[in-house]
């Protein structure tokens, strides 16, 4: 049978730095108030991007459909010319549709990442640390944003190879990057409640194929607001993708766009997005 | 060595401030079922306890409030005297867990996983690499720390959890059956650096097993848990010897000294309990053997 020490941890620092784990004694330093938040944010978006180093077969992988989407329908549709696109070609048109729709099929299914990771005791762990949990749920979907920002610097080289004309300009491509951003957080966090609400894997992958295209083709990814039938304007207006969309062609290309409606929606649906998600992950820890 | 169990029984978990783990009158009901039910029970700073019982005892149940996983509905929690239901981040930074599940990420390095928990507990950059180090040596792993998780055996998967457990200086260890689905040679391994840890911080460990024979030779004291409540408490030789003297006053044993097992039947009863444990319950146990074995 063990030994029980009677001494309290501090006054065992001695035996622990004798065996080379003197800082295995010393509880960090907590950070208060508002640097909780980044902090969390900063760890999780760094295992993404780990996770990344090592296997970058997901991001090629990925990257196929875009491509395709570009290659035969942008460049088909281009030689059509059927849909209105304000005098520029129709690739040029579609492609921040396609880079916004990419990063959306990549955040929305985010949510089968934290089943995983309650199914795994992964969950459990990270609930069990000093980390609230909206901090929990922001730093996972700023990962997810981080991961579709990757996703989408591909979709923009393939879409610039294509001969799309896109802006180089740092600062609209650093808008660019935080409307990628803003946008999967929105949609990693409605993957998340909805995984707080169906609980299991199965059911959140036939949820998520369900409502992706829907969302896609209620949006102005592929055709303007203006051509759509009265309902399907509405679809579109209550979209968090029409937002972002809109966001990143006034961005790359220079076209008309409301950037502080979009972004201002944006921001609020991700926010509230954290909040659902937030208060629904209790029930994935039980 | 452990005191005497009769000056502080199940009864007394009331007891101080200074005790690692406090429950008292802790209930919760998943609907009908009371997965505990006024549950009384104090852990001493410094000691290992094991918290054993059939499946569907409340054990997990008992561990999830104790982590502040679930809400305290009726009863306390303390951890080193600070409420769980009420001072949740500050119990949290007291705690270092380890699933039942294997919950390293494969499809990172051992260090990356140890660094995950060494940035969410708020360790400084500036001593960041050094901690996860130390805390990677603390349990052999130094060696193996760059390579992915998904090449380590099963033995080395639970000894990088509790290195990634280790990391923040935890006064309470809590380890959720840590070395099932593991051969005898890896289980001891697990022990032996758990032991070893311990020894040189000092700090507190309260695990649950289902293996009688872990029990009896690595914790301090052990409480026995069927429907909710401790239903023994003392140290595994107490026991033994309590249930021996019981049999020959009932004329009922031989003259060999019982095991912990014969305590946990005496307690738990042999038959056939329809309601131990769920199937998730079952799953999950099946998975984590399956990957460690």
């Amino acid at each position: 049978m063990s030994e029980a020490p009677v001494a309290p941890p501090t006054a065992s620092a001695d035996p622990a730095r004798e065996r080379g784990i003197g800082l295995l004694v010393q509880p960090p330093q907590p950070r208060a108030g508002w640097r909780v938040l980044p902090a969390r944010v900063v760890a999780m978006c760094a295992v993404e991007l780990q996770k990344l180093r090592h296997d970058r077969t997901e991001l090629y992988t990925r990257a196929v459909q875009p491509a395709l989407w570009l290659l035969i329908f942008g460049q088909t549709f281009t030689r059509i010319h059927a849909i209105p696109t304000g005098g520029i070609p129709y690739i040029d048109f579609m492609a921040p549709g396609i880079i916004a729709q990419s990063a959306m099929f990549i955040a929305i299914f985010y949510g089968i990442q934290i089943i995983w990771e309650r199914d795994a005791g992964v969950l459990n762990k990270l609930l069990v640390t000093p980390t609230p949990r909206s901090a929990l749920i922001t730093g996972k979907a700023f990962a997810a944003g981080v991961k579709s920002l990757i996703q989408a610097v591909v979709v923009i080289a393939i879409a610039a190879v294509l001969g799309v004309a896109l802006t180089w300009n740092p600062l609209r491509l650093l808008g660019v990057g935080a409307a990628v951003v803003l946008g999967s957080a929105f949609f990693s966090c409605l993957s998340m409640t909805i995984a707080g609400v169906v609980l299991s894997r199965d059911r959140l992958m036939g949820i998520g194929q369900a409502i992706t295209m829907p969302l896609f083709f209620g949006s102005n990814a592929l055709y303007p607001v203006a051509v759509m039938p009265g309902w399907l304007q509405a679809v579109s207006r209550a979209n968090p993708l029409s937002y972002q969309v809109d966001a990143l062609r006034g961005l790359l290309l220079g076209t008309p766009a409301h950037l502080a409606a979009d972004f201002g929606v944006l921001l609020v649906a991700a926010a509230a997005g954290i909040a659902a998600a937030s208060s629904l992950l209790g029930r994935l820890a039980r | 060595m452990t005191e005497d169990p009769a000056d502080r029984t199940a009864g007394d978990a009331a007891a101080g401030p200074a005790d690692a783990v406090t429950c008292a009158g802790l209930v919760h009901t998943f609907g009908e079922t009371r997965a505990v039910d006024g549950l009384e029970l104090s852990v001493r700073p410094g000691e290992v306890f094991g918290l054993l019982g059939p499946n569907g005892a409340g054990k997990t149940t008992a561990i999830r409030c104790i982590t502040t996983l679930l809400p305290v509905p009726a009863g306390t929690v303390r951890v080193f005297g600070r409420d769980a239901a009420q001072e949740r981040m500050a119990v949290r930074r007291l705690l270092g867990y380890v699933p039942q599940q294997l919950s390293a990420d494969a499809a990172l390095t051992g260090r990356e996983n140890v660094t995950l928990f060494a940035r969410v507990f708020d360790v400084p950059r500036r001593e960041r690499a050094a901690r996860v180090a130390q805390a990677l040596a603390a349990v052999d792993l130094t060696e193996a720390a760059d390579r992915l998780a998904n090449t380590y055996s099963g033995g080395m998967v639970r000894r990088l959890e509790l290195a990634q457990a280790l990391v923040s200086a935890p006064r309470l260890l809590i380890l959720d059956e840590p070395t099932i689905g593991l051969d005898p040679i890896a289980r001891t391994g697990v022990w032996d650096h758990i032991n070893a840890v311990r020894a040189a911080t000092g700090m507190t460990v309260l695990v649950t097993t289902h293996y009688m024979d872990e029990a009896d030779q690595y914790c301090d004291r052990v409480g026995l848990m069927h429907r909710g409540r401790i239903r023994a408490l003392g140290t595994p030789a107490e026991l033994r010897q309590g249930l021996g003297e019981r049999r020959r006053a009932e004329g009922t044993g031989g003259d060999a000294l019982p095991t912990l097992e014969d305590v946990f039947r005496a307690v738990a009863g042999s038959g056939l309990d329809e309601s131990s444990g769920d199937f998730r319950d079952v799953r999950s146990t099946r998975r984590t053997a399956h990957r460690v074995g």
